[in-house]
């Protein structure tokens, strides 16, 4: 099996983008990443392309053929589709070509396009990743959903909103100096306290915002790597993806993500790695305590440790995990259709040295992206570790 | 984005199930006493296909809620309101909480579950009320 190298990466500024369409925006990130990497468009075998709402909040379903002619690929594509997950997905997928052999070149990534349609139609589209049936008719909204996770998790471990808003913070700290980050400003543990109920347990500031967006990579085989002399550091050498009842009535413990901890299993097994020889981690903190749960899943911490994380300075940019040092979904965005590929994007920048807070982390090696796709009915995780 | 519909396409086995609320409901449970909601052709837990319905128990308990401050467009119910999700022996529902304020629901509260119609959408629409 050959081995798997981030060539080169490309993002959009993560914010809002009035006026500019899906095609648009993901074709600015997939230039990005192959001027990155070196390598010519018309080298790309296949575009795996993620997207959630598209044919919602711009009535264009079939995206795929739509942003590979406007990225000027000359190949196919195709649309992967996980909710929130769906870059992970497609990420995931592009390793599995290289791996098998069938393809060198892979360019992987997502876009979402979101501030073009109002909250409430945002809360609409987004709401359709939950169980229409059992959940969207009884008034589960997105964030919704993850307060009934926090109130399950806060009566099964302890912990509180002021152990959330702890997250926020910290995550808001690491995003002032990423010039891709929607919110570059630091929030208080007060602000974030203080921030109006969305869905109790859950503020505002608990939530992240609403994000136009596009993220890509270059994918290559070790073996097109050295033939073409490309500069490719880092390497992904695990991943692993999981999957959960959708609806969390349906779930043994709504309290937990077991989704990510099987996709994390299958990842660490398929790199080697142990969960303490992780040196930083992106995971999908769409809620505060999304990432409280991802910090379990993941086996970081055990159940009920994960909630104090930020707040003890585990996983602050000092601490001996740093977590989220793109500022998270929390403050750089959450374009939700490329989050999985803007994570990994991040993390290969943090490893390679030369992301803004690389600083934080100057001999890491191994880093971990978290990526889940509705309650984490969907769950993707890639370990990425420095090759060379 | 969304239209009002008082006349939704049907779903079938979820309607009649939804609709079986106001006389108690029911659940489907498989041999091997794994609970469900339908439809449903085999059990999610075990792979069995031997199921059937059994009588909801009439009372559960609030497993976790929340007050919903957002809600999305054209659902057709004011914010806020309260969401629960209600634990009925080996089956959970999801409904929203009529006559409590979001101060008086607590975790173990014990409410009984009713069907009602979202005027807005047409759709059914789970309720529990204090038992």
């Amino acid at each position: 099996m050959t081995g798997v190298r981030v060539a080169g990466v490309g993002l959009t500024p993560f914010g809002e983008h009035a006026g500019r369409t899906g095609r648009d925006l993901f074709a600015e990130a997939a230039l990005a990443a192959l001027d990155d990497a070196g390598v010519a468009g018309d080298e790309v075998e296949h575009l795996n392309y993620g997207n959630f709402m598209g044919a919602l909040a711009e009535r264009q379903g079939h995206q795929a053929p739509i942003v590979t002619e406007a990225a000027g690929l000359r190949c196919a594509g195709t649309r992967y589709e996980e909710a929130c997950a769906s870059a992970g997905v497609a990420v995931r997928e592009a390793v599995r070509a290289v791996r098998s052999g069938e393809n060198d070149v892979m360019l992987a990534g997502g876009m979402e396009r979101m501030t073009n349609l109002s909250t409430a139609e945002v809360t609409e589209s987004l709401a359709v990743a939950a169980d229409e049936l059992f959940e969207v008719r009884a008034g589960v909204t997105f964030p919704g959903a993850y307060a009934l996770m926090a109130r399950a998790y806060f009566d099964e471990y302890g912990g509180d909103r002021e152990d959330l808003a702890h997250v926020a913070a910290k995550n808001h700290a690491n995003a002032v100096n990423n010039e891709y980050a929607q919110y570059q400003r630091e929030v208080s543990v007060e602000q974030a306290l203080d921030s109006p109920a969305v869905a109790s347990p859950l503020h505002l500031f608990d939530a992240c915002p609403i994000t136009d967006g596009a993220s890509a990579l270059v994918l290559v085989s070790e073996e097109y790597a050295a033939e073409h002399d490309l500069d490719a550091s880092v390497a992904i050498t695990g991943t692993g993806q999981g999957g959960d009842r959708a609806a969390l009535q349906d779930r043994t413990d709504i309290a937990r993500t077991p989704a990510a901890a099987d996709a994390a299993a299958e990842a660490y097994g398929d790199a080697g790695v142990a969960s303490d020889e992780v040196d930083l981690a992106e995971v999908h903190d769409c809620f505060t305590i999304a990432e409280v749960m991802a910090l379990e899943a993941l086996d970081f911490f055990d159940p009920g440790e994960g909630i104090g994380a930020a707040r003890r300075g585990d996983t602050t940019r000092d601490g001996d995990l740093p977590v989220n040092l793109s500022g998270g979904l929390k403050a750089k965005g959450h374009p939700v259709g490329a989050t999985g590929g803007s994570q990994i994007a991040e993390m290969t920048r943090l490893l390679r040295g030369d992301h803004p807070n690389s600083d934080a982390v100057p001999d890491a090696t191994v880093g971990l992206t978290h990526n889940a796709g509705g309650t984490v009915a969907s769950a993707v995780v890639h370990v990425l570790e420095v090759a060379e | 984005m969304s239209d009002a519909d008082p006349d939704p396409p049907a779903n079938t086995g979820y309607d009649e199930w939804a609709d079986a609320l106001a006389d108690g409901g029911y659940f489907i449970e498989c041999a091997n006493g794994h609970g469900s909601l339908p439809p449903r052709r085999v059990c999610p837990e075990c792979g069995s296909t031997d199921l059937s319905e059994e009588p909801l128990p009439k009372t559960g308990e609030i497993a976790t809620f929340s007050e919903i401050h957002v809600a999305p467009s054209g659902f057709g119910e004011d914010p806020p309101y309260v969401t629960a999700v209600v634990e009925f022996g080996s089956v959970r529902l999801t409904g929203i909480v009529r006559d409590l304020s979001a101060e008086e629901v607590e975790i173990g509260t014990v409410v009984r579950p009713g069907a009602e119609r979202n005027d807005a959408t047409g759709n059914r629409l789970i309720v529990f009320r204090p038992a």
